[in-house]
């Protein structure tokens, strides 16, 4: 089965540039990048006035299966991926029972690829239940498949055991991905600490919850080596303490969430629980950080933290809704409406942030597009437009605080080892 | 009593009582409320408290409407309160509190909201440990809600009534010096207070350790103190929040006598104020902490006015969410 990607413009992050080609695809790998491609019975998609990129890989996504299938499954979650643009997902271990042994790591797999929508790579716990006490068989997971770890959704309070585990991760050659919040400072609260919080009356997360943190694991990644990655950074003092590890040369990446770089604290007013997520939603001075940090590289990556929740786990007092908000199918409207648009970022940036680096990080060879390379491609219409309707997801979850924004630039196509996936438009 | 001929005893009843529908269907706070509906209901609550001291206390405004009166959190003076309120209004009331109701089974608000429309509810009043909740209710169900204190957000009708005894001692909150003491981090009756006085054009000035302020409180428009004597020079009202004595253990104060010695309000304190400043608080009291006892039992407080009118100003918020209302 062989596929014309017809007249596109082809992205190319490494070089950083931008170039009018066909893309041949034969099976699952490309075959050809050339200004004109022919190839007799060949399928062609016809890409003119659209981008074809690099697949996009969203490395921090919570995909819920086992234990929380009424949340999400493997299934729906790869699914909304696909819908949204991208490839490959990086699935989160704070799953019931807990990613932390081989064979969760394997059946995640096995449903991954019963679906056989967009390609996961399963991140395995740091300890033992994600409770921040023992190491998990972390080479065990890694045999079976992770990719990197972490405990997700919550920090590892004991330095000491964050250090043993950066140890091994360097042992073992992969990243370990930090949700950095200092549950002292954060003392409970659900939005961030500021003047809105006072106005609303809900406790508040300070900035300083974070940033500790983040300070505490670039120590600890200085002392043992390991490559850190940041999770979800949301505040400008934690921009800036990973531009100057980064300066002095540490193993440090960062990623930011869509929603981070979109909105303000302000989401929250009317006791709005589909802005409640964690990390909160910092001020506009914060905002402007995380986007000069993308602009000028101290953060590699944009991921969406895709957080599904059942409706009433929603609806409910804003102290117990649920954190978190699903991102797959509006994060590359919002890269382009929010960032592209207002020149934050170029297109090959763009595909650096959303591919190259993340697979990168992850030790994984994709993206870029060239011959013999596996054909995960995304293809997006930089005109397209639409207004997001959550009832449209593919998402199990339909938990956004972006229903109703208007996004220019949508995914037009995903192609996954040369499958195609046409978006419902 | 007034009595204009060719008007049902009801409408009539709406002469002497007065009022204008308010522009908001809820009461869920200050905030939200502007300073023409704030004295809306005020100017409304002097007509509900001539009713409360008849000696029949009843007038038929809210006759045939119910009233629930659901509370999540222990309490009594706000609970007894709006019961009465409603009462001389003749409305319906039916209490449901936490400890009694299938809140305890583990019914969710939202469940609860919808048992509550279903029952066909005109009106509900919801007191809730969780800032919002009442903003939760209000969009579950389509009467008028009113917010009896939302976590550390709001508790509109305690403000309303100080705001209320303000008036009448003071004639106009218009430059009048008022200095709020105590744990404003948690206080409901401080935001709401901070709101209502401000947009009335009141000088408000908070007085507290930085660990009892939230963050970023000076935005409200207030001046912030930390040491009492400060603020307390020619106040024309003192206003004193409750401590709970689990701040000490929380590790917000040192200690809870340390507290009391810098700032609890005594004589020596109260001798800053204005010689005609009023001391309020809205209880319950700990004596010998926050307040002592010779000023909490003295000719400035007004804390026991405060008691009273807080039925009347409540009769007033009942009575303005339901007018013009269904039938």
């Amino acid at each position: 089965m062989r596929l014309i990607i017809r007249g596109g413009t082809v992205v190319d992050p490494v070089r950083g540039r931008m170039y009018p080609s066909d893309i041949l695809i034969d099976g699952e790998r490309v075959a050809a990048v050339e200004k004109r491609v022919q190839a007799r019975g060949a399928r062609v998609l016809d890409a003119k006035g659209k981008l074809v990129l690099p697949g996009l890989f969203d490395m921090h996504v919570h995909l819920r299966e086992p234990g929380q299938e009424y949340k999400e499954t493997v299934a729906t979650g790869t699914k909304a991926a696909m819908r949204g643009g991208f490839t490959a997902v990086a699935a989160m271990p704070n799953t019931a029972p807990v990613t932390d042994t081989p064979e969760v790591i394997r059946y995640v797999l096995e449903k991954a690829r019963d679906a056989g929508y967009a390609r996961v790579y399963p991140v395995g716990a740091i300890t033992r239940g994600s409770r921040g006490d023992e190491l998990s068989e972390m080479g065990a997971l890694r045999e079976a498949g992770a990719v990197a770890y972490s405990d997700d959704g919550r920090p590892v309070v004991s330095a000491a055991v964050m250090r043993r585990a950066m140890e091994y991760a360097r042992m073992l050659g992969v990243p370990v991905i930090s949700h950095c919040e200092d549950l002292t400072l954060a003392g409970g609260g659900v939005m961030h600490e500021g003047f809105t919080s006072t106005r609303l009356g809900l406790r508040g997360i300070p900035a300083a919850a974070e940033e500790v943190m983040v300070a505490r694991d670039i120590i600890l990644a200085e002392l043992t080596g390991c490559h850190l990655h940041i999770a979800h950074v949301s505040t400008a003092g934690a921009v800036r303490l990973i531009r100057e590890a980064k300066a002095r040369g540490v193993r440090v990446t960062a990623e930011v969430t869509p929603h981070h770089f979109t909105l303000t604290e302000q989401a929250v007013e009317g006791f709005n629980t589909l802005a409640k997520v964690n990390p909160p939603l910092r001020t506009a001075a914060d905002v402007a950080a995380l986007r000069e940090g993308l602009a000028d590289g101290t953060i590699d990556v944009i991921a969406t933290d895709h957080a599904p929740h059942a409706a009433h786990e929603k609806e409910a007092e804003f102290d117990a809704a649920a954190f978190g908000l699903v991102g797959l199918e509006t994060a590359v409207g919002l890269v382009f409406t929010e960032l592209v648009a207002t020149g934050v970022l170029d297109i090959p940036a763009v595909a650096a942030k959303m591919s190259l680096n993340p697979a990168r990080i992850l030790g994984l060879p994709a993206g870029v597009i060239e011959p013999g390379a596996v054909a995960d491609l995304t293809v997006i219409d930089p005109e397209a437009t639409e207004i997001v309707d959550p009832a449209s997801f593919a998402s199990k979850g339909k938990n956004t605080p972006f229903g109703g924004y208007r996004l220019t630039g949508l995914p037009y196509a995903t192609v996954v080892g040369g499958k195609v996936y046409i978006r419902d438009r | 009593m007034l009595t204009i001929a060719g008007l049902s005893r009801k409408q009539r009843e709406r002469f002497f009582l007065g009022g204008k529908r308010l522009p908001s269907k809820h009461c869920l706070g200050l905030a939200a409320l502007s300073a023409k509906e704030i004295n809306e209901i005020l100017e409304n609550a002097v007509p509900m408290k001539q009713v409360i001291s008849r000696d029949i206390k009843k007038v038929p405004a809210l006759r045939g409407k119910t009233v629930v009166v659901l509370f999540y959190e222990p309490s009594t003076r706000t609970r007894v309160s709006f019961e009465l309120a409603a009462k001389h209004l003749s409305a319906d009331t039916v209490n449901v509190s936490a400890s009694t109701s299938s809140v305890v089974k583990g019914e969710s608000l939202v469940d609860t909201a919808r048992t509550i429309k279903a029952l066909g509810a005109d009106l509900v009043v919801l007191r809730h440990p969780s800032a919002g909740a009442p903003h939760l209710l209000a969009r579950l169900i389509d009467v008028p809600v009113i917010n009896a204190g939302d976590g550390m957000h709001e508790h509109p009708t305690q403000a309303l009534l100080d705001i209320f005894t303000l008036r009448e001692r003071k004639g106009t909150l218009k430059g009048l010096k008022v200095v709020i003491i105590g744990d404003i981090l948690h206080s409901r009756v401080a935001r709401s207070n901070i709101w209502g006085l401000t947009k009335l054009g009141a000088d408000v000035h908070l007085v507290a350790p930085p660990t009892l302020l939230p963050a970023g409180i000076e935005r409200a428009g207030v001046t912030v103190h930390h040491r009492p004597e400060e603020a307390l020079v020619d106040s024309d009202v003192v206003m004193v929040l409750r401590l709970q004595r689990e701040r000490q253990r929380q590790g917000l104060i040192p200690g809870v006598r340390e507290y009391a010695r810098m700032y609890g309000l005594n004589a020596a304190r109260l001798a800053l104020a204005r010689p005609d400043a009023v001391v309020m608080h809205p209880g319950p009291i700990n004596r010998g902490v926050e307040i002592a006892d010779d000023v909490a039992d003295g000719s400035r407080a007004v804390i026991t006015e405060q008691v009273t009118n807080g039925v009347a100003v409540r009769m007033s918020v009942l009575y303005l969410l339901t007018l013009g209302r269904g039938a």
